[in-house]
């Protein structure tokens, strides 16, 4: 489903040397999968995540998403297929001044639905993350975790084929994140929506990843393969992780 | 000055009333011109201010750095240099450099750049992470302007509105002096040349109450649309 070929992200340091937050990477994450990028701050993960919808457009290599390459196409051509890949935030990024109901209809308004379709789909989706009764509240009105399913209802509106969640329970207490968690899985068996998390804590990674990626210095040192929760770890930063946990 | 009594005030002051009315109509349309000018073209001014700065969706340095610095410049006259200095200006628009509307050109070019600087001041507060999650949604830069921009923004927008009114309310009585006519006007002729201190008075008491409603409805408004 998406296959990251050689990408590299390099940013201009302030000395005016490079920092290279992506080393030349290649990643290959199959359709249905949920995936996870660990590591520590810094590590590159996030931009790594970044460049699968080309929120940062890489400086070399190709991102391929469902047969389509990104780095290819015009500027409309890329709105339209990022409305194939949705995003959760750490911050959740709703917006403060619609209801719940508003902001899960955004993606659909933005990608052209009729008025009658986007209400029958926003009430389903907010059926999904479970948060029906809160349709005309504002997210100031909510939880931390309650925000969090309605930046999920959001991202699953439109029908994505990939859900892409930056740290999406760091903000989160242990109890809430693993209702996220769920909340995620749930999604991904029920549509078959390619997940993608980015996190620094092995416990998201062993909760519903399959696979992992573990990346230092914007290099994958290893893919790690989670079988019925348990992760063997071959490298030094992987068990570092594990133990952390 | 003779000490005169409050019945005499009033006396006075009612059988001006003409003239005060005159003079409030005059204010109203210096004012009412300034804010038009201030929303079409400072408005989207300000927008752009914001949008070409870097990182933001149409960053462009030379583009915000001439905007920025063309508003600095208009911002930097003192008002009564900008009106003296626009006299020709406003000769070739109006045809006249007298009454309300003459004064009302040196008065929107004043409110432009004011207003555009407020507005960018505002949309800075919109989070940024707002603005990706819409382009992660692949929102187009105009539904980002129309859906998140001015949405977010639309409580503080109102307050800027507020600001600006009342800013230049007080600077519409200076345009008055020089020609423009109304309430300030109005005041300095009755009330200074004419030693009738309680036109000073009423037109001053006047203009607090106006002040104060366009504040009190400024944040009733503002209130009410800030669902954060």
């Amino acid at each position: 489903m998406i296959h990251l070929h050689n990408v590299r992200k390099r940013y201009r340091r302030p000395d005016g040397g490079w920092f290279e937050a992506v080393a030349p990477t290649s990643l290959s994450i199959g359709a249905g999968e949920i995936f996870g990028l660990i590591g520590y701050s810094g590590a590159g993960k996030s931009t790594l995540m970044r460049l699968i919808n080309l929120l940062e457009r890489p400086d070399e290599g190709s991102v391929i998403v469902d047969t389509q390459d990104l780095t290819g196409l015009s500027a409309s051509e890329l709105r339209r297929a990022r409305q194939n890949i949705g995003m959760v935030f750490q911050q959740f990024n709703l917006l403060a001044n619609r209801t719940v109901a508003g902001n899960v209809a955004f993606p659909l308004e933005i990608a052209g639905w009729s008025k009658a379709d986007i209400q029958q789909r926003v009430a389903e989706c907010l059926d999904v993350v479970g948060l029906a009764d809160r349709a005309q509240h504002y997210p100031a009105q909510l939880s931390g975790g309650q925000k969090q399913r309605v930046g999920i209802a959001r991202a699953l509106a439109p029908n994505p084929k990939v859900i892409l969640a930056d740290e999406a329970t760091s903000a989160l207490d242990p109890k809430t994140t693993q209702s996220i968690l769920d909340c995620l899985q749930d999604i991904n068996r029920r549509f078959g929506v390619t997940v993608v998390v980015v996190t620094h804590e092995m416990n998201v990674v062993r909760s519903i990843c399959q696979r992992a990626a573990v990346l230092e210095a914007g290099q994958v040192v290893e893919v790690l393969d989670i079988v019925d929760g348990r992760i063997e770890a071959r490298s030094d930063l992987a068990r570092s992780l594990l133990e952390a946990a | 000055m003779d000490a005169i009594t409050l019945t005499d005030a009033i006396v006075n002051l009612s059988m001006m009333a003409p003239e005060i009315w005159q003079a409030c109509k005059e204010t109203a349309l210096m004012l009412a011109i300034g804010l038009v000018a201030a929303f079409l073209i400072g408005g989207p001014l300000g927008f752009l201010l914001y949008l070409s700065q870097p990182g933001q969706i149409f960053a462009h340095r030379i583009v915000n750095g001439v905007l920025g610095w063309l508003v600095n410049l208009v911002r930097s006259f003192p008002f009564i240099i900008l009106m003296v200095s626009l006299v020709p200006l406003t000769r070739l628009l109006v045809g006249s450099t007298i009454g309300p509307v003459a004064a009302a050109v040196p008065l929107s070019f004043a409110a432009i750049p004011y207003f555009a600087r407020l507005v960018e001041q505002t949309l800075r507060e919109v989070p940024r992470g707002v603005v990706e999650a819409a382009e992660a949604m692949g929102a187009s830069p105009l539904q980002i302007i129309a859906k998140v921009l001015l949405v977010e923004a639309r409580s503080g927008l109102i307050s800027s509105v507020t600001i600006l009114t009342i800013s230049f309310l007080s600077y519409s009585a200076v345009a008055g002096v020089v020609g423009g006519g109304g309430i300030g006007d109005l005041a300095i002729r009755y009330g200074y040349y004419r030693f009738q201190t309680e036109v000073m008075v009423a037109m001053v008491l006047l203009l607090v109450v106006i002040v104060q409603i366009i504040q009190f409805v400024g944040n009733r408004l503002a209130a009410r649309l800030d669902k954060r």
